[in-house]
């Protein structure tokens, strides 16, 4: 399983992977949307968890562009929000965790969509 | 009952909505941050028990790292208690530099979504003036707003706070599209109410990339 983590906050989703690391999980990190697409395009990923709000490229957006050019791929949202608003503006079948998030309900979301 | 809409306070409720919901984004963001340090020493801690060493330094660099958010959440709340108190009376004296520095602070968040960088060249001395500090915080933003919207491929605005005869003047300057932005695309019909609440002026030079808003130096006078 491998997984790639975006959110234009770096130390949040670099600690999140190192977490992940320690409950068996592999799992990249970038910063942006464009990032993210140059990093799909070395390197295969299961799934991909993606903030909602990101400058230039959204995580919602992200995900169509995603989705286009790796159509197997998962995708979990996470947002800062408190609701579930933007979450549901772009899909109504992915998964979504609000930050701050519980690193054992994400491990509990990525086998979840991973199943799907 | 009266349910004419009032414009000055639908576009103030607007406005404050709009700050608040951005801030406690950006809180929410360093609450997460501190949140997965902590359970990364929590994660240290049972591997620990489990015979693993800890690594001194890293622990070190949690302790940083989770202080460094607590500071970032505090400027985040200081802001938006600064923002919140701007309410607390309708005619004061201002500062228009503490004005510039606080609207932008709060859409800082904006500012990076939109890709555009802020240039403000606050004035080496205070620039006083008498206003409605809430009022003119809402139409400072409606110009950045629109400002950074049409910034053009240059995606700066520069930000000038300086004296008039009469008053003061703040500056939105290097806006590099307004040249090819339809003059009545701004100010608009919330924009023109609170220049008139604030008995100010705006005036655009497309030519020179430059929207100017002209106060008096007191409303009341």
């Amino acid at each position: 399983m491998r997984l790639l983590l975006v959110d234009d906050e770096g130390e949040l989703v670099s600690t999140i992977a190192e977490r992940l690391s320690f409950r068996g999980i592999d799992a990249d990190w970038v910063t942006s949307g464009e990032e993210a697409l140059k990093k799909a395009e070395t390197e295969s990923y299961d799934l991909a968890v993606l903030d909602v709000k990101m400058p230039r490229i959204s995580g919602i957006r992200l995900k169509g562009m995603l989705e286009e050019k790796y159509p197997d791929m998962k995708f979990i949202f996470m947002t800062g929000h408190g609701s579930e608003d933007d979450f549901r503006t772009g899909s109504t079948n992915a998964f979504y965790l609000v930050k701050p998030i519980n690193i054992e309900a994400l491990v509990s979301k990525i086998n979840e969509a991973l199943k799907k | 009952m009266n349910c004419k809409p009032d414009m000055i306070g639908e576009t103030g409720l607007h406005f404050f909505g709009k700050m608040s919901a951005t801030n406690c984004h950006d809180i929410k963001n360093a609450l997460a941050i501190i949140n997965e340090n902590i359970g990364l020493l929590q994660d240290f801690i049972l591997m620990s028990e489990k015979g693993m060493a800890i690594d001194q330094e890293r622990l070190k660099t949690l302790a940083e790292k989770v202080v460094k958010q607590v500071w970032r959440a505090d400027g985040f709340v200081k802001n938006m208690s600064r923002f919140a108190h701007s309410i607390d009376e309708p005619v004061v004296n201002v500062d228009l530099n503490e004005i510039l520095e606080l609207v932008k602070m709060l859409s800082s968040r904006f500012v990076s979504m939109r890709g555009v960088t802020l240039r403000p060249e606050p004035s080496t001395n205070p620039v006083m003036v008498t206003t409605n500090p809430f009022l003119l915080e809402n139409l400072v933003w409606l110009c950045l707003d629109f400002a950074m919207e049409v910034a053009g491929s240059g995606k700066a605005v520069g930000l000038i706070s300086e004296e008039t005869k009469n008053g003061a003047r703040i500056r939105f300057t290097h806006i590099e599209g307004l040249k090819d932005t339809p003059a009545d695309l701004f100010p608009t019909e919330q924009a023109n109410a609170l220049l008139k609440a604030l008995k100010g002026e705006l005036t655009s030079d497309p030519g020179a990339g430059e929207l100017a808003l002209t106060l008096p130096g007191d409303i009341g006078s």
